[in-house]
């Protein structure tokens, strides 16, 4: 059995690779390919008639297989299937680090959800609050409803977009400039920043095009999200490149926060780095960059 | 557990196994191929009899086709088998209890 230790609920997740939990060639090595996070995969990619046996395959494949500092998070049935409740019982048991609601449309969903995983902490002996909970917005009811998504559950840490169900519901399709999901995408940055929590960009499905993965990938990083569903592991290495900081913005973070600490003890507030003006109100950024460089291995200074 | 009537799971992709279980009255009876029969015939016959044995299956005619899987998937396969044998895999399983 491999003890996993308790989630964090802000961690690095850039990469969250999908992966069909029934499938044992394809669950057995997953650590292997160094997304921050995979998402085990009850729902979809499992034919309805193999629900219960997808279930048996992930639970000693948690108990058998040590993943390491790879997240491991399940995607269960929808709250309108007969699965979700037995989906929620095993992913408790099994010890996954959190659980994907698919299909979530209001802040009842995520409580219903919560209250089920509670339940099951409880009947299986796990730390209360362990299990952590992100919802993916795949309708347009689901997006507008994106802010008291983020905020129903102390055990939220993300919401992503699901883009297949939702371009179909806008009546669109895929758009090579991303006109298609930009108001949805927007909605759910908001209400992911102003909640406090992560936002994750739905999958890329045209897999021979690497040139249309990488403008997506760099309009994402432009709009603030922390990361992105993939479908395929060679898609983990460019999103890993494209989301981390530039050298150029290490070293301005780095100039930004010497220059604040010496300038705020000389009881300055507002002052100029490199010609541009800066405040206090620049530093959470700087910050942040930082704390992403040295996740991303970019940076070993003292600064955060 | 009875085996009630006959029960597949798992597939003959290249990693797994597909476990069938049919009812017997003659103790239990376990008809094994793999791939890798040679190296680990022994290893897969023993993980499919301990699984049996904690679901206190005494009964049963059980047929292994081996594609080359971990023991979890093995164990994975036969539980699954043995509960839709019953008609008990899809709700109120035992976790952590006789499935561990």
């Amino acid at each position: 059995m491999i003890p996993r230790p308790r989630p964090e609920r802000f961690r690095l997740r850039r990469t969250m690779m999908f992966m069909n939990a029934q499938k044992p060639g394809l669950i057995k090595d997953a650590y292997i390919y160094g997304c921050d996070s995979i998402m085990l995969d009850l729902e979809d990619a499992v034919a309805e008639n193999q629900k219960d046996s997808a279930r048996f395959s992930l639970y000693h494949a948690m108990k058998t297989i040590d993943y390491g500092d790879t997240e491991v998070i399940v995607r269960i049935n929808g709250l309108d299937t007969p699965h979700w409740q037995e989906d929620i019982r095993v992913c408790v048991a099994c010890g996954a680090d959190g659980i994907r609601i698919a299909k979530c449309e209001s802040a009842d969903d995520v409580r219903t959800v919560d209250s089920a995983v509670l339940h099951a902490e409880r009947e299986f002996g796990v730390e209360e609050g362990r299990t952590l909970l992100m919802a993916a917005l795949e309708s347009p009811k689901g997006i507008l409803n994106a802010y008291e998504i983020c905020m129903a559950s102390d055990r939220m840490f993300g919401v992503a977009i699901s883009g297949g169900d939702l371009r179909k519901s806008l009546q669109t399709k895929f758009q090579t400039d991303g006109i298609d999901l930009v108001a949805s995408r927007g909605l759910v940055v908001l209400a992911a920043r102003a909640a406090g929590i992560q936002c994750f960009d739905t999958v890329y499905t045209d897999l021979d095009n690497d040139e249309g993965f990488m403008a997506e990938l760099k309009q994402n990083k432009a709009m603030g999200f922390d990361g992105k569903s993939l479908i395929n592991p060679k898609q983990i290495r460019p999103v890993h490149e494209i989301f981390a900081p530039t050298e150029k913005e290490i070293k301005q973070a780095e100039k930004i926060i010497k220059a604040y600490k010496e300038q705020s003890a000389a009881g300055i507030g507002v002052f100029t780095v490199d010609g541009k003006m800066i405040d206090i109100a620049f530093i959470p950024g700087a910050q942040r960059t930082l704390e992403l460089a040295k996740a991303c291995g970019l940076y070993d200074g003292g600064l955060v | 557990m009875t085996i009630d009537k006959t029960a597949v799971a798992g597939t003959l992709e290249s990693s797994d196994s597909m476990v069938t279980v049919e009812p017997s009255d003659a103790g239990i009876q376990l008809e094994l191929t793999s791939s890798v029969m040679n190296q680990y015939g022994r290893q897969i016959k023993a993980v499919v009899l301990d699984t049996l044995k904690r679901l206190d299956v005494t009964n049963a005619r059980v047929s292994v086709i081996d594609q080359g899987a971990l023991d979890c998937t093995i164990k994975a396969r036969v539980e699954c088998a043995v509960f839709r044998s019953c008609s008990k895999s899809e709700t109120n399983i035992p976790w952590g209890g006789m499935i561990k």
